[in-house]
């Protein structure tokens, strides 16, 4: 069995588990996710279904942002939280939800998102090494932060200020299957973007110049992916809100399945992220809080080290990957 | 003809790094480029492949100007080896080789049988056969440079242009690299090289360019061009040229 289908297989694993655990875990027991009284088909087919596959797929498109950003800037640590997109796609959501157009909140989102991911690549084009991505990501982030904040503060109805907060903390909770589809359609289009720059993400291994000298479209490759990471990025957070270092987190673990190769790096990412993130949503269910912990507030305490790690260990080789 | 420069000038910012420069190349032939830092050599190459605008003069390369041609065609007329090739992602040996078949529309892990015996001949000529699956970053500097330099040759373009491929390489490997390039040129192929060793310019190019300030300072067969006239010229230090058991020698002095 080739190390790709050893990968699929297990990861495929992971997220049937997450998926399952889900039905079955949860703040009410239940003996059998499967019996045929109400109110076990209400907890499980419209609460916990949605929820899950919500979870799965939140966390699909950020993996694959992740790692589709991580080839294009050559560096392990970009994602779409830790580089802004994630802030500014919320940004997009607030605007919608605080003046009254939350319908269009998916639409603001992504096109926010879209800002901001042009933004980091033309900033980052050009700075070499982890840190300095880092900070211009650090920027755009405490940028968005302010502007989210602004939209609260001009919002004009101050009652739903509370809600907005909360929902930019990030969570999956009370998801619909209309949720799911959003992000669906957002990791779709997304990841066929995405896919068509998977070879340009391998050239751009060898720099820049080099990519161009063996014959890749740079700038096409380029655009894809900044395309393709904001659909991604802003259709999970139209539906989740802010949730950090699933991206940094999925491909890392990828890495140790399936070698560096950034092309074959892109749908492991998506479906460890996905399983990753179904399984924290399982968790976050049976911690026993009064009020259940926000599922991007988990994401933030556990990636947050996590991030710290990798970025340690990328300063001990000297920037290298 | 394989590559054409006529009255090339090229500005980066304000600053004239090649002024008007003309050489040219012809398939089976090695022309080294020499010259100080910041002579222009690497501006010059680049400009040669399209991937720096010229401010005056013309390229051609294999007829066409190579910033008319798409990334895809150009790189299938000329592969190109960077001044310090990157390998961003620590990939194994022959997926990095793998890379030079971008143009031909392989991807690393899926190579048709052509691609596979280029990959083959190119690791085979480095003598990189036997660290084929290691990391990249499992390996030493020279066989670094020697991946790189396999990679550009699996592209299988008639024409090389390698930017200081003999930096690095100890000189037993350095030979072995002058003796790739030859093969090379015997077969057709057309080569251009940028080089700090003047007795390795001179002992395996057809013809030697020297280049100061953007300027070419001599040009043709080496015992001709490098003559201590223009070494010192070019270098600022007394510096000659010297055959030594069939072989050369260069030696500066202050």
């Amino acid at each position: 069995m080739s190390g790709a289908w050893r990968t699929f297989l297990l990861l495929a694993l992971l997220s049937v588990a997450a998926l399952a655990a889900s039905l079955w875990l949860g703040p009410v027991a239940l003996s059998d996710p499967f019996s045929a009284d109400a109110a076990t088909r209400t907890i499980v087919w419209e609460v916990r279904l949605p929820r899950a596959l919500t979870a799965w797929l939140v966390g699909a498109a950020l993996g694959l942002s992740g790692a589709a950003l991580q080839g294009l800037l050559r560096n392990p640590l970009a994602d779409a939280g830790v580089l802004g997109l994630s802030g500014f796609a919320a940004l997009g959501a607030v605007i919608a939800f605080a003046f009254g157009v939350s319908f269009l909140a998916p639409t603001m989102a992504i096109v926010f998102a879209l800002i901001a991911s042009a933004l980091v690549t033309a900033l980052a084009w050009a700075a070499r090494g982890p840190a300095s991505l880092a900070l211009i990501g650090v920027g755009l982030s405490s940028f968005a932060g302010g502007l989210i904040a602004l939209a609260l503060n001009l919002a004009p109805n101050p009652g739903a200020l509370a809600d907005l907060v909360n929902w930019t903390l990030g969570s999956v909770e009370g998801r619909s299957l209309n949720d799911a589809a959003i992000v669906g359609v957002a990791l779709g289009v997304g990841g066929a973007l995405i896919f068509f720059a998977a070879r340009g993400l391998q050239a751009l291994g060898l720099g820049e110049e080099a990519a161009a000298a063996i014959g890749a479209n740079v700038n096409r490759t380029r655009l894809l992916v900044v395309l393709g990471a904001a659909a991604c990025a802003g259709g999970a957070t139209a539906v989740a809100g802010v949730i950090g270092f699933v991206g940094v987190a999925a491909p890392h673990l990828v890495r140790a399945l399936s070698g560096h190769d950034p092309a074959r790096l892109l749908w492991p990412s998506a479906m460890a992220g996905g399983a990753l993130l179904a399984l924290a949503d399982v968790g976050v269910r049976l911690l026993p809080t009064d009020t259940e912990l926000k599922l991007g507030v988990a994401a933030a305490l556990i990636g947050g080290p996590l991030f710290a790690f990798i970025a340690a260990r990328l300063a001990a080789r000297g920037g290298e990957a | 003809m394989s590559l054409i420069v006529r009255n090339a000038s090229v500005d980066l910012g304000a600053r004239r790094v090649v002024d008007d420069v003309s050489i040219t190349l012809e398939a089976g032939e090695i022309v080294a480029l020499l010259g100080p830092n910041g002579a222009g050599k690497t501006s010059l190459m680049r400009a040669c492949l399209g991937l720096l605008p010229l401010t005056g003069g013309d390229v051609s390369l294999q007829g066409v100007d190579p910033r008319r041609l798409s990334a895809r065609l150009r790189a299938l007329r000329a592969a190109y080896l960077p001044q310090r090739p990157q390998a961003v992602w620590p990939v194994s040996v022959a997926s990095l080789v793998a890379l030079g078949r971008f143009a031909h529309g392989a991807a690393p892990d899926r190579l048709s049988p052509r691609d596979q015996a280029a990959v083959d001949a190119a690791l085979e000529a480095c003598g990189l056969s036997d660290l084929r699956d290691r990391r990249m970053d499992h390996i030493s500097g020279g066989e670094k440079a020697r991946a790189h330099l396999a990679r550009a040759l699996a592209q299988q373009a008639p024409i090389l242009v390698l930017d200081e491929p003999s930096a690095g390489l100890d000189p037993a490997q350095a030979l072995g690299m002058a003796h790739i390039l030859r093969a090379r040129a015997a077969s057709g192929g057309a080569v251009l090289f940028s080089t700090h060793d003047v007795a390795l310019a001179a002992g395996i190019a057809d013809r030697v360019v020297l280049m100061r300030s953007g300027r070419v300072m001599a040009a043709g067969a080496a015992e001709q061009a490098l003559t201590p006239d223009a070494l010192a010229a070019a270098y600022g230090r007394s510096g000659r040229l010297t055959r030594v058991d069939g072989g050369y020698a260069a030696v500066f002095t202050a």
